[in-house]
């Protein structure tokens, strides 16, 4: 054996500028517009996730979206006409894949005219048995760029729920279908959008006993993969910025753990902060100002805080043994951690000046990884409790629930409203990892695609 | 060249320097006069054959000269047991005899445990193994430690046994 220390070459792939989605004014339709009160304000829908959501059994029929006139189109398909069925197809996927209604994509549904789409053949859709209808559009602009149009309507009613309309550059028409799924999901739920959203993640190659662990993003729906590190040094736990502007990471570079802060737009990497002992469990607040990290000082560790730019930590926590991790709150007055200052991995919560620390979990087995919720309500962590599952319980520690069952879940990230968690899953035996989701109901459960083995996903917020 | 060979070399060569010591603290003479040179020609070696061990301060000097590089944890401990004492006296010993020659203590954890707080573990790991050889006289800076946690298990399965492996602290040298 020898001692890894040396610095090994590290190429850092820079990503491409921000990506953007415009909103843009789109025509009325020619359906009455029903008056626009999110389906949650008319009540029946708030509240937990549970069996009485009515929306899940929703048929939402979303034909093809045509174009006025197919022009070539750097985007998937090559022209705007093949483009609007590849747009379709993913708010398709997007709806069907979190088990949210009954949707029925382009593939099964006659295609419609350019003028049909703001002028809904309701007694066609009637026939079809359909609830719901997304219509859409693709127009060529200026530049290459693509105008996205969507619609729904409530076919029973006859009438025009929701439109929007987006702005997008070929690279990005993704985003425009994502937003059309969010603007359905929203106005039907009256939950907040999450599907235009992305995820980092530690791709994983290679032998068991030595894994090649790489930083890399997707989507929220495992499309525009990117490796960022070139694997030559461990890379573990990635988080998102709240501005996706940079990705916080554990990485072996310099030969032991350290926080780096990478730079999307530019590629490069900087140091979060310099010591000789080994930093880990990066977090950032929800407003991006502030960082949590652990740092292990003579075999303790313990969580510290300190400005996103840079600065002096300050230490949170001060007892013997291990307290790592921690999650904010949504309005950034809380954080919930881990401590085995009672013995054995448990929950606790404290200000985030580190003061009214609190174990919160008492469920019997061990709570690891907290993960509060962006909407506040809950905590999602890690039950250790002989094998390892995603369970959630309320900030006070109460109504625990287990929502997944398997040998090794581990490490939840919730998605950007708190309605899905993803985890990453480990084989026993061979170890391999893969990320799945799964949402409140412990109902719909599903592993994401990714080109290779997949651990350490973390959920980045609504794209600006 | 395995271990155990230089185990087994290193063990004649003591063996050697002890029956040495022992006629120096016996100084009779010998009951007959060694044969003079030439009378017989079978007793001439080359000394190319002599055994060569490794080269002194070598991380193969090392793992040659200590009972093992590598001592053991329960689940979720940290504590140095016994067994353990042992062989961290070996390497302190083995660092008394070089101390130009710092060491690198990586810690492990096995796969059952999350990820964080298994790098915690390992640290936690790590520096026990460093607390103990400070404790018997070598300095704090001639050892660095580094956590793997669950990242570079040596024993593949997932079963008691093979975690019983990986939950260990490995002394390297640093060469």
């Amino acid at each position: 054996m020898i001692v890894r220390t040396a610095l090994a070459a590290f190429a850092l792939a820079a990503l491409p500028s921000a990506a953007w989605a415009q909103a843009t004014a789109i025509p009325a339709s020619q359906a009455p517009a029903a008056a626009p009160t999110p389906a949650a304000d008319a009540g029946g829908l708030t509240g937990s996730v549970s069996d009485e959501n009515a929306w899940d059994d929703i048929g939402i029929a979303i034909p093809a979206f045509p174009t006025n006139v197919s022009v070539p189109t750097a985007a998937d398909g090559g022209n705007t006409e093949a483009l609007g069925r590849n747009l379709a197809q993913v708010v398709y996927n997007d709806l069907k894949n979190n088990g949210l209604f009954k949707p029925v994509g382009p593939d099964r549904l006659p295609a419609i005219s350019f003028a049909t789409v703001t002028f809904p053949q309701f007694d066609g859709w009637r026939g079809r048995g359909a609830d719901m209808l997304v219509q859409g559009f693709v127009k060529g602009g200026a530049n290459g760029s693509l105008t996205v149009g969507c619609y729904l309507y409530d076919v029973q009613l006859g009438k025009e729920l929701a439109r929007e309309g987006y702005v997008v550059a070929p690279a990005d028409w993704r985003r425009a279908a994502h937003k059309c799924a969010d603007m359905v999901y929203s106005r039907l739920t009256g939950e907040s959008p999450f599907f235009d959203s992305r995820i980092a993640y530690i791709a994983e190659t290679g032998p068991k006993g030595h894994r090649r662990k790489q930083l890399a993003v997707m989507d929220s729906d495992g499309a525009n993969h990117r490796f960022i590190t070139n694997g030559q040094a461990i890379a573990l736990t990635p988080r998102y910025s709240p501005d996706y502007k940079s990705i916080m990471y554990l990485s072996y570079l310099a030969g032991s753990p350290s926080i780096y802060v990478y730079d999307i737009g530019t590629g490069h990497q900087r140091l979060l902060f310099r010591t000789k002992n080994e930093t880990i469990a990066p977090r950032w607040s929800p407003d991006g100002k502030t960082v949590l990290f652990s740092m292990s000082t003579g075999g303790n560790t313990n969580i510290y805080k300190m400005p996103a730019a840079g600065g002096s930590p300050v230490q949170l926590t001060d007892t013997p043994g291990i307290n790592v991790g921690g999650s904010f709150s949504p309005d950034g007055s809380k954080i919930v951690f881990e401590s085995d200052r009672s013995g054995a991995q448990q929950c606790y919560v404290m200000n985030a000046d580190g003061s009214n620390q609190h174990r919160i979990s008492f469920f019997g087995g061990r709570c690891a990884t907290p993960e509060w919720s962006p909407r506040g309500d809950l905590i999602a962590f890690t039950h250790i409790g002989g094998d390892f599952r995603i369970g959630v319980m309320t900030p006070g520690g109460g109504d625990m629930r287990l929502l997944t069952d398997s040998w090794q879940d581990e490490a939840p990230t919730w998605s950007p409203n708190g309605r899905i968690i993803q985890f990453f899953r480990t084989a026993k035996g061979s170890g391999q990892a893969s990320i799945w989701q799964v949402d409140l109901t412990g109902r719909n459960l599903r592993r994401l695609p990714t080109p290779v083995d997949a651990s350490d996903p973390a959920w980045g917020p609504v794209l600006p | 060249m395995p271990p155990q060979t230089n185990r087994r070399l290193l063990f004649a060569t003591s063996a050697i320097a002890v029956s040495l010591g022992l006629a120096a603290c016996s100084p009779k003479p010998p009951k007959s006069l060694p044969p003079a040179p030439g009378a017989t020609t079978t007793t001439t070696m080359p000394e190319t054959t002599a055994p060569q061990g490794p080269v002194p301060g070598s991380q193969e000097d090392f793992i040659a000269s200590v009972t093992s590089d590598t001592i053991h944890f329960d689940t979720d401990m940290y504590n140095i047991d016994a067994t353990s004492q042992q062989i961290l006296a070996s390497q302190a010993q083995w660092l008394a005899r070089y101390p130009n020659k710092n060491i690198t203590i990586e810690g492990h954890c096995d796969e059952r445990g999350t990820r964080e707080y298994n790098l915690a573990l390992g640290d936690r790991r790590a520096t026990a193994a460093k607390n103990y050889l400070v404790g018997l006289g070598v300095s704090p800076s001639r050892i660095n430690t580094v956590s793997y946690g669950k990242e570079r298990p040596v024993a593949l399965g997932s079963n008691e046994a093979a975690w019983a492996q990986n939950r260990r602290a490995v002394t390297i040298t640093v060469q």
